[in-house]
């Protein structure tokens, strides 16, 4: 195709009147388009996180205005690379982000696929099945405590009724085994639908004619599951994947209203230390250049992934 | 007779509605004990063992938008008798009621909040995306990118030079500040998911719209807007869910006159502990708007989230 | 440095305010509970008289400090008079966040001997013990006790624990007492329900966990530093005494409290109380008002006792608060005003009649108050043994530090009582030595 429509049309018109029908240029209208979110951007995100690269270099602390303040060079990284608590911290986040990915990705697409077989009613319920992920997060962090009281919560009772244990045996938030899984259980509830909604999306897209070529080649219900569904639905999986494993990275709310990092450090997640070392202990050099750190993480996984995600797209 | 290989079977069908409405069911257990809590006495919220069967009151409600005060009972008997029903309910805890509580702001400060966030990001958002998939922008892919990476970093870890800014701009504590906030924060997903919306128009729409000589911006608003109009409201939900329910920010950022109501819920307190029904309360009218909301986009929801996402 | 000018300059911008004398809007910020609100019908007063207008900003407690602290740092104006907590006092005199008051008090005439000494020690003296005040005592707080006296008069409860004990099943004299009680009452079906010993505070975001171990450290023979070095730690901190303390509290957690209590503060020990769970409760004095009025363990059901003694010492845990007046407000005088309206034994009176809790002694040494109410007596007992944590300006680090330690001992069992305790040692000693106090 050599030339566009628009370029065609503007130049078999005279020049005041292709004016008017170009209007802006494609290339002015472009920028205008992306400059203003990328200003905003710039403004409310890259230039406080250029802000924080500058402080993590220093000893600043928000709550001694009056003293001066020193660089330090790269005291802050070491203490927290050499920092074990940090270390636990980690293992605390990766144990939560690897269950609750795992758990919401394949309880998700199980909810996706069933729902596609588009039974009677099946519209009510998955409007009935989204509802969690309406509440805010905080808000059920605070009810899940609720919920997970022995003596007057639902959880427990609940399980008891089901297994006939006595549901003052077992504690989901008190017990050092069973916290770190009673903030996957509560995540889980609630981003599930989350995950379901993107799966659908993707199984819904995939067009009737390749199952009926499918079915010509007599292909079994179970290997067209294999090679046409996963595939096919594959890149959406990994989208919900990418979004929901940045989102538990930075979790905060839920887990912070639920357990408070309890017991002892069990579900201390980093940005749970990392509100403490900011706001609590008002170290604010040192938490910037945990910030600073988590970022980075995040951003190097990210960026694989994306990459991944790409190679996968263009399959 | 009209024949579909993929259509399953009527025994599928049947697997797949119970076991879906099984999963259904148990995850909104919890969500309805948030509901009947809110009806429950405090006595009965904490009852030791749970009650499932209470007397259902509005106690939670009224003292949700309430502020109360303890009175000892003479002077209780020496007060005149109690004008109207939310009162009388007040007065039979032994309180009464001292004003009202700040649950209304907060709710109001959340429905500007959250709606105008919404607004702006879809605003920004569908500019930006149509621009990405229609031009050809510079270093487009890692500009994508970036918008992405906005996404990854903690709100803690920003949360300290952006109080600063917003304290020197005067944007500390206000509505604007928390709208550009969070359109800010919801920008990345609202252009990565704009975009596949839109990289699904055909092009030919528009390039005929230009031939009638309409301009490119023209163009944009009456043929492409309408088109992308289901992915913009299943765009328009995510954010808002996100901006609604917000959180970390809100508590940080946000007091006395911009604190949305996230951070105010969890710790609504009566006498002595914690009024759970007041927080229950709380916690289901905040549902409602955005509960509507997805409800009135509903066949959008899952319409447009088919048309796009993350195909090219 | 850029960001500090920057950030000075933010400051500064928020202090150029003129300081007028009529007719100001007040903001009082504190912590949004029970008191709280009887502190608004209070302040109605002042507004009739004075004509200023009152606002309030109340934050819940959970985020009472972060927010408030985060509010001072940053030279914000949105308080003008601030009850803050007792440990902030340190950092908020040593960085200006508040008018100082000693000049105000002698013009006044208020003097600090009419208070409590307990009280003006915490909460309004920095340095400790020296005549400087930041605060005039706002709210007086402590740790005790509630029980249920009607379990406890129970003649078959009684006559089991009396052959048990061989003492009378009452008021423990001490700790060890105390944790029999609880063992007592743990697990034992009473009315048809399973009911357990004491609710105690186990909280790890905050502070609750600190508030409530300190009350067997110090009965144990914990110090925070040597009386004759400051900042002196070592065998303080971690004398035999506080391991044995600290075992203590983690013995009385493994035995005698209900299931899943690993996270408890004010709030969730009112709840198990209140839905009868437990025998005993450990919580500050300011719910005792709430427990009397309670239709289900109130009305003489429950009753109070101070925190029990123990083998190295008789002490309790000092809560409260005091007013103080926000440096970076506009409306100084009109804040000013409102303490000394606040100050008068009048409105003092009326205060602790209203549900506040005064601490000015001629409301509390009032013939009339150790019978005021059932809980009057066990509040003066308890007033007269208080200890506070740490009021350093690094106070925040240092309690959680401890907040960590304790916790992964007491809830997580991790460690020894020894391990936690040298570990608190060495935290601690860090955070002065940054702090250039070592």
């Amino acid at each position: 195709m050599a030339q566009s429509p628009i370029t065609r049309a503007a130049q078999a018109t005279p020049e005041p009147l292709a004016r008017r029908i170009r209007g802006l240029s494609d290339r002015a209208i472009a920028w205008i388009f992306i400059a203003p979110s990328i200003f905003l951007l710039l403004a409310v995100n890259i230039f406080p996180l250029i802000w924080t690269i500058r402080l993590s270099f220093t000893d600043y602390r928000v709550n001694r205005p009056n003293r001066d303040i020193e660089w330090v060079g790269l005291q802050n990284y070491r203490r927290i690379l050499t920092d074990s608590d940090i270390w636990q911290t980690m293992q605390a986040t990766a144990h939560f982000l690897i269950w609750t990915i795992v758990l919401q990705v394949l309880i998700g697409f199980a909810l996706a696929w069933l729902i596609n077989s588009k039974f009677r009613s099946s519209n009510f319920w998955t409007t009935i099945i989204v509802l969690p992920m309406m509440l805010s997060p905080a808000v059920v962090g605070n009810f899940w405590t609720f919920l997970y009281q022995p003596q007057i919560g639902l959880f427990n009772h609940a399980i008891a009724f089901v297994t006939g244990a006595d549901p003052a045996s077992f504690s989901m938030i008190g017990d050092v085994a069973l916290a770190p899984w009673a903030i996957v259980i509560a995540d889980t509830w609630m981003w599930t639908p989350f995950v379901m909604l993107i799966c659908l999306a993707g199984l819904r897209s995939i067009p009737e004619s390749i199952y009926e070529a499918a079915e010509c080649d007599r292909a079994s219900k179970w290997r067209q599951f294999w090679t046409l569904t996963v595939p096919m639905v594959l890149p959406f999986l990994m989208l919900a994947v990418l979004f929901r494993g940045i989102e538990n990275f930075k979790m905060f709310d839920l887990v912070v209203q639920l357990t408070g990092g309890g017991p002892g450090n069990t579900t201390e997640l980093t940005s749970i230390n990392l509100k403490r070392e900011a706001f609590e202990k008002w170290r604010t050099g040192y938490a910037s250049a945990y910030a600073v750190i988590l970022f980075v993480t995040v951003f190097g996984l990210a960026s694989i992934y994306v990459k991944a995600l790409n190679r996968v797209k263009d399959r | 007779m009209s024949y579909s290989v993929s259509d399953p079977s009527r025994r599928t069908k049947w697997i797949a509605g119970i076991a879906v409405t099984l999963y259904a069911v148990i995850t909104i257990l919890p969500l309805l004990w948030i509901i009947a809590t809110g009806f429950k006495s405090p006595a009965d919220s904490i009852a030791y063992p749970p009650k499932i069967f209470f007397e259902p009151t509005l106690e939670g409600y009224v003292n949700l938008f309430t502020t109360r005060t303890r009175v000892n009972p003479e002077e209780m008997a020496a007060l005149p008798e109690a004008q109207t029903w939310y009162e009388q309910i007040v007065r039979d805890q032994g309180q009464i009621i001292a004003g009202p509580s700040r649950y209304g702001e907060r709710f109001l400060n959340s429905v500007i909040i959250g709606f105008g966030s919404t607004f702006l990001c879809m605003i920004l958002g569908t500019a930006a995306a149509y621009a990405f998939s229609r031009f050809r922008v510079p270093l487009k892919e890692d500009l994508l990118f970036f918008i992405l990476s906005t996404r990854m970093m903690p709100p803690i870890a920003v949360a300290i030079p952006i109080f600063l800014m917003f304290r020197n701009l005067g944007l500390n504590d206000t509505h604007l500040g928390m709208i550009l906030l969070y359109t800010a924060v919801n920008l990345s997903l609202s252009v990565w998911l704009l975009k596949g919306f839109i990289d699904e128009i055909p092009i030919e729409y528009e390039e005929a719209a230009l031939i009638d000589g309409y301009t490119r911006f023209q163009a944009f608003i009456k043929v492409v807007l309408p088109q992308a109009a289901t992915g913009i409201a299943s765009t328009a939900i995510f954010c808002l869910i996100f901006a609604w329910n917000e959180y970390a920010f809100a508590v940080l950022l946000t007091s006395g006159t911009a604190q949305t109501a996230p951070p105010f819920i969890p710790t609504i307190i009566g006498v002595g502990g914690k009024d759970w029904p007041a927080v229950a309360a709380g916690a289901s009218i905040f549902l409602i708007p955005v509960m509507v909301f997805t409800i009135l986009l509903r066949k959008h929801l899952l319409r447009g989230i088919t048309f796009g996402a993350v195909r090219k | 440095m850029n960001i500090n000018r920057m950030y000075c300059a933010a400051a500064a911008l928020a202090c150029v305010g003129a300081t007028s004398a009529h007719a100001d809007e007040l903001t009082l910020c504190w912590a949004a509970w029970d008191p709280a609100n009887a502190l608004v019908e209070l302040s109605k007063e002042f507004e009739a008289q004075s004509g200023h207008k009152m606002r309030f900003e109340f934050v819940p407690w959970p985020n009472f400090a972060d927010r408030m602290l985060n509010e001072l740092n940053s030279g914000g104006q949105l308080c003008d008079l601030m009850i803050g907590d007792s440990q902030w006092i340190g950092g908020s005199a040593e960085n200006g966040h508040y008018v100082k008051l000693n000049d105000f008090f002698d013009k006044e005439g208020i003097s600090m001997d009419d208070f409590i000494p307990a009280t003006v020690t915490g909460y309004s003296e920095w340095p400790k013990n020296t005549p400087n005040y930041w605060a005039l005592p706002a709210f007086g707080d402590v740790v005790g006790w509630t029980y249920r006296k009607d379990w406890f008069e129970r003649p078959d409860l009684q006559a089991e624990f009396q052959t048990k004990h061989g003492r009378a099943l009452d008021v423990p004299k001490t700790l060890e007492e105390l944790k029999d009680i609880a063992q007592f009452f743990q697990g034992r079906d009473i009315d048809g329900t399973t009911v357990y010993g004491a609710a105690i505070y186990t909280e790890r975001g905050s502070e609750g966990i600190t508030m409530g171990v300190t009350n067997a450290l110090y009965n144990f023979g914990f110090e925070y530093e040597n009386p004759d070095k400051p900042y002196d730690l070592e065998g303080f901190v971690n004398s035999e005494g506080a391991v044995a303390g600290l075992e203590f509290y983690k013995a009385l957690y493994d035995c005698c409290t209900p299931p899943g209590s690993s996270n408890w503060y004010m709030g969730e020990d009112i709840d198990a109380y209140k839905s009868g769970q437990v025998a005993l409760q450990m919580n500050f004095a300011f719910i005792w008002p709430g427990v009397e009025a309670d239709p289900k363990v109130g009305g003489g059901k429950s009753g109070y006792f101070p925190n029990p003694a123990g083998p190295g010492g008789h002490f309790a845990q000092l809560g409260g608060q005091g007013i103080s007046v926000v440096s970076y407000s506009s409306k100084q005088d009109a804040a000013l005003a409102y303490i000394k309206w606040f100050a008068q034994p009048e409105i003092q009176a009326r205060w602790t009649a209203m549900g506040g809790a005064s601490a000015l002694r001629s409301v509390v040494e009032d013939p009339g108050f150790a019978s005021s109410h059932p809980y009057a007596q066990a509040f003066l007992d308890s007033m007269a043994i208080v200890k506070d944590f740490w009021a350093e300006p690094s106070y925040a680090e240092l309690l959680l530090a401890m907040q960590a330690r304790v916790h992964n001992y007491v809830i997580a069992g991790s460690g020894t009582a020894k391990e936690a305790l040298d570990g608190l040692v060495k935290d601690w000693v860090e955070i002065f030595e940054d702090e250039g106090k070592l």
